[in-house]
């Protein structure tokens, strides 16, 4: 390879496990004999390239099989260090994307959203948008254009969204999705910690005696997470459960919890309490890394499990168990995701089992410590290079002189012209309510899905004058835009990921992008070149970018300077902070027992359980809560495009007990304050009777988000989807349980017809079926 | 049970499906699924159960012994092959003969289709597709020494009853350490067939 080889074409050669040799290749063929190179075509013509998959954070490394044109054809699995060959649902049918028959392959443009999209070519969609772009911020302002950003993407292209929004468009707004996902758990870990990661890595489960997950549906979600889990349980480890329904991983868990939603902080104040109280502390931790123990402890003293009891739902007996299980562990670790983060509460949710595995000294060991489950590819990632409206490459603040100082120097800015932070996801929306935010681009994203109360979501994004979308597949957001920039998917371009241990991961490019069709990299760098920004965006790729983004953290918490291409692809991934070429890496953080606040100690923080944002009441008594299936991801953009997935999970479902006397299938409205919708009941024991639980990857009329409410958390602005009141009733008729909209290239399998002449509307195939007792 | 096998832990089944999706990614069979996936207790719990060929030994395979067109062809090492396509009729007889309800009949093409326990891979020494993705080890590929290395106390079996008739099976099942029964009761006995007692 030479260094003018072309950027597409550097491949490199990752020498392979002879034992592990995939079919197809020579070296399975010859097994036992030459070790297979994935890079060189077999007889077939097929080759084997090395990456990772697009959707969640556990990042699971996979090879996508290459057919002698070039194409993405299959999927192979990969013996990767983070998932060991394991894979899921998702996982398996990715590829299918890359050559579906939806792929967007040329600009659609309308002048108006009263016409239909017209195919356009590049010059004259990129032309209209700047023109657009500089209309508006002439007549409005610099802030009255918006960018929102996406956690899907790789790490040096939300380094690019946060710099072309400020550098390029000079506006204050961009802000990205992993604001509906992650930064509770990353405010709450900046507080405590001074640094926004998980603590340990995977491997570090398989170490522990006893292992808490909170508000993580680890069996649908994260999957491949679940062989870490056993391989503890194989060692005699216990396991608690925290959550509402009895999912997957909850139904064989040592203790299952199962609270009422959005009274997290109280069950984890009052499990701390008993901690306290039985004198399960760990006082020579607590003396020697905490500050705010006091307060803590004070605080945790008004929730005697007696109190925290009636709030939660639960018997008093399980808090003592939950506390004396977890605190005389002589290891143990607390992971959580988005059911104890997606609350008005959602910092103090995560601070409460921050200061529950602090006051048991259980933090910054192998096999005992902290960790969140980020939930998109690059949920870690995604938000550490300046794509949040408060943040500068390197986790730095954008509210902090020296912080800006810096990062103007790399970019080579005046200071004056920063602009300073901006507003979070859902607020952006509201802005663009009351019209002060009147343009947009959009990255990796599908707010019509995704946000909370689509109403407001659906009138925010109609009052906009201007809306461009970068997608692969005509998404239900892109189709309300004025342009769509056709883009790569994740196979078509390389790039580097962080995972949910902040393990840096490169996915490489497995085949040319379709004709007409450009990587999100090129199409923001020539709309900065037509601002006229073209010298701070001269990227040819992905590479050069990583490269101004490795400077950029440079000597920042979130230290990416160590990490090049050729390193990652030597070694399967390296876990920042990694300061130089030769450092290995931090897979574990405080293991000298210092944190990165100046004064090294965790910093404790009283945490007070209030009601959740949405009251209840007579009309509205229950509570609704949202969340995801293990066929589908996030606003199933991606995988309702999938015939196997489709097959798998062809509709949402409203989950309830069979106290409430439905049949399974029967169809059943939910009503909550912003709506009311009709979904074909699955009626089960696995769901508390106070619950109802609706999958939310569905566009209206059957998008659990049109129930949901926009409240945020004050402090790190993620919405409350997962608890609002509401009630259900029978709905009226069968006829009322709407179809879900199918994507026009969604390939069915032949067997699969849902027939409309049953009696009763088909559930979901997830096994919570009818609870009908003969 | 064979040397190298698959051992079933219906205790960690997650239903989440990884295996159905990566057998239809199998090049012998693309785009199919030879496994079955069952929600065993509906509406009380989410417990499920993947079903893959158990690949008998004893009686050898029930359903080559009743296919009239000697289609169903045995390794020496013990794997139940599926229906070779030269010699199936598609008449179903294996579908009726499999005491655990594995073989399905593509109608379209009249030929039987079962798992093979992906002879394409496990010939080279591979794990079957199903068990190398499977997320939690439900499906774990291998021999008992590995197996019990890896969990330790595990037990397992190999013998299912099904009415009067015992079937030792290539394939295991994990099975509670505490509620060890041997022979695993394989199926409920059929008690009445069109309203009629048959147990006389």
């Amino acid at each position: 390879m030479t260094a003018d080889t072309p950027a597409a074409d550097r491949r490199t050669v990752i020498p392979l496990d002879p034992s592990l040799a995939p079919p197809g290749t020579r070296g399975f063929r010859d097994a036992g004999g030459i070790p297979a190179d994935q890079w060189h075509a077999d007889q077939n013509g097929e080759t084997l390239v090395p990456t990772h998959c697009c959707f969640c954070g556990v990042q699971c490394g996979m090879y996508l099989r290459v057919d002698r044109g070039g194409k993405v054809f299959g999927v192979e699995p990969r013996n990767h260090d983070i998932n060991r060959m394991r894979l899921c649902p998702k996982g398996i049918n990715a590829y299918q994307q890359v050559n579906h028959p939806d792929r967007l392959t040329a600009p659609l443009m309308r002048r108006s959203r009263d016409e239909d999209f017209q195919e356009v070519s590049w010059d004259e969609a990129l032309d209209f948008t700047v023109s657009e772009i500089k209309r508006i911020q002439l007549a409005h302002g610099n802030d009255a254009f918006g960018l929102l950003g996406g956690a899907s993407l790789f790490s040096e292209k939300t380094y690019l969204v946060g710099k072309f929004a400020r550098v390029a468009l000079k506006s204050r707004h961009v802000d990205y999705n992993g604001r509906l996902c992650m930064v509770s758990a990353a405010g709450a870990n900046k507080l405590a910690f001074g640094i926004d990661r998980a603590g340990n890595p995977f491997s570090d489960i398989l170490l522990t005696d006893c292992l808490l997950i909170a508000g993580s549906n680890l069996g649908e979600c994260f999957p491949v997470m679940t062989q870490y889990v056993w391989g503890a349980r194989d060692r005699g480890a216990s396991l608690i459960v925290v959550d509402p329904r009895e999912t997957a991983i909850a139904r064989t868990a040592d203790i299952h919890v199962a609270l009422k939603p959005g009274t997290d902080s109280a069950f984890f104040n009052s499990v701390l309490h008993v901690v306290v109280e039985e004198g399960l502390t760990d006082t020579a931790y607590l003396a020697a890394h905490t500050t705010g123990w006091d307060e803590v402890r004070a605080k945790a003293a008004e929730y005697p499990p007696a109190r925290a009891a009636e709030i939660c739902g639960i018997p008093a007996e399980q808090i003592v168990q939950v506390a004396r299980t977890f605190a005389r562990a002589p290891k143990a670790m607390a992971w959580h995701a988005r059911g104890i983060e997606h609350h008005s509460q959602g910092v103090e949710n995560c601070l409460s089992v921050i200061n529950l595995c602090a006051a048991t000294g259980h933090i910054g060991k192998p096999g005992a410590g902290y960790g969140t489950i980020t939930g998109q590819g690059n949920g870690q990632g995604g938000r550490e290079h300046g794509q949040k409206s408060d943040l500068l490459p390197g986790g730095r603040s954008i509210m902090n002189e020296e912080h800006r100082r810096q990062i103007c120097e790399i970019w080579g800015i005046e200071e004056a012209e920063l602009p300073p932070a901006g507003t979070s996801m859902m607020e952006m929306v509201w802005q663009m309510q009351r019209r002060e935010i009147r343009g947009l681009i959009g990255i990796c994203n599908n707010p019509f899905v995704s946000l909370p109360n689509y109403q407001v979501v659906k009138e925010g994004y109609d009052a906009t004058e201007f809306h461009a979308q970068f997608d692969f597949f005509l998404s239900e957001t892109a189709a309300n835009a004025h342009v769509v920039f056709p883009v790569t998917t994740w196979a078509e371009d390389e790039g580097v990921m962080a995972n949910a241990e902040a393990r840096v991961v490169k996915h490489n490019k497995a085949q040319d992008p379709p004709p007409g069709v450009r990587t999100d990299t090129w199409v923001m760098c020539e709309l900065a070149r037509r601002l006229g920004a073209g010298d701070k965006f001269a990227f040819a790729d992905s590479r050069e970018v990583f490269d101004e983004l490795r400077i950029a953290s440079a000597g920042t918490v979130n230290d990416y300077y160590g990490i090049t291409y050729e390193r990652l692809e030597e070694t399967g991934g390296i876990v920042w902070p990694c300061p130089s070429t030769d450092h290995p890496g931090t897979p574990r953080l405080f293991e000298d027992g210092k944190t990165y606040h100046p004064d090294g100690k965790i910093h404790m923080q009283a945490v007070e359980w209030h009601v959740p944002m949405d009251p209840y009441d007579d009309e509205h008594p229950m509570s609704l809560t949202t969340g995801r299936t293990v066929a589908h991801f996030l606003s199933g953009n991606q995988t309702r495009r999938l015939g196997a997935l489709v097959e798998q999970t062809p509709r949402p479902w409203a989950e309830i007990h069979p106290s409430h006397g439905f049949r399974n299938g029967e169809p059943v409205r939910v009503v909550t304050r912003r709506g009311s919708e009709v979904f074909p009941a699955l009626v089960t024991e696995a769901i508390r009777p106070d619950t109802v639980f609706i999958p939310y990857h569905w566009p209206v009329p059957t998008a659990a988000n049109a129930l949901t409410i926009d409240a945020l958390d004050p402090r790190s602005k993620i919405p409350e989807y997962k608890v609002c009141a509401c009630r259900i009733e029978h709905a009226a008729a069968i006829d009322e349980v709407p179809a879900p909209p199918v994507a026009p290239g969604h390939v069915a399998y032949p067997e699969t017809q849902v027939s409309r002449t049953d009696p009763l509307p088909p559930t979901a195939p997830q096994g919570r079926g009818t609870s009908e007792r003969s | 049970m064979m040397g190298r096998t698959i051992f079933i832990d219906p205790g960690r089944c997650i239903g989440c499906q990884a295996c159905v999706s990566a057998c239809r990614e199998c090049d012998s069979h693309r785009g199919k699924s030879m496994i079955h996936l069952d929600y065993t207790d509906e509406g009380q719990s989410v417990a499920s159960l993947p079903t893959v060929c158990m690949h008998c030994e004893d009686p050898v395979a029930p359903c080559a012994e009743v296919c009239p067109a000697d289609a169903i062809l045995i390794t020496a090492d013990g794997v139940v092959q599926q229906a070779d396509t030269t010699r199936c009729i598609g008449c179903a007889n294996c579908v009726n003969a499999c005491p655990f309800g594995v073989p399905k009949i593509d109608l379209q093409a009249k030929l039987q289709m079962k798992c093979n326990l992906c002879y394409d891979r496990t010939a080279y020494g591979l794990a079957p597709m199903c068990a190398t993705v499977c997320p939690t080890g439900a499906l774990f590929y291998g021999t008992i020494e590995e197996l019990r290395a890896e969990r330790p106390g595990v037990q397992v079996a190999d013998t299912f009853v099904f009415g009067e008739t015992e079937v030792r099976t290539g394939v295991a099942m994990v099975v509670p350490a505490e509620k060890v029964q041997w022979p695993v009761p394989g199926g409920l006995p059929v008690v009445e067939i069109n309203g009629k007692d048959v147990r006389r």
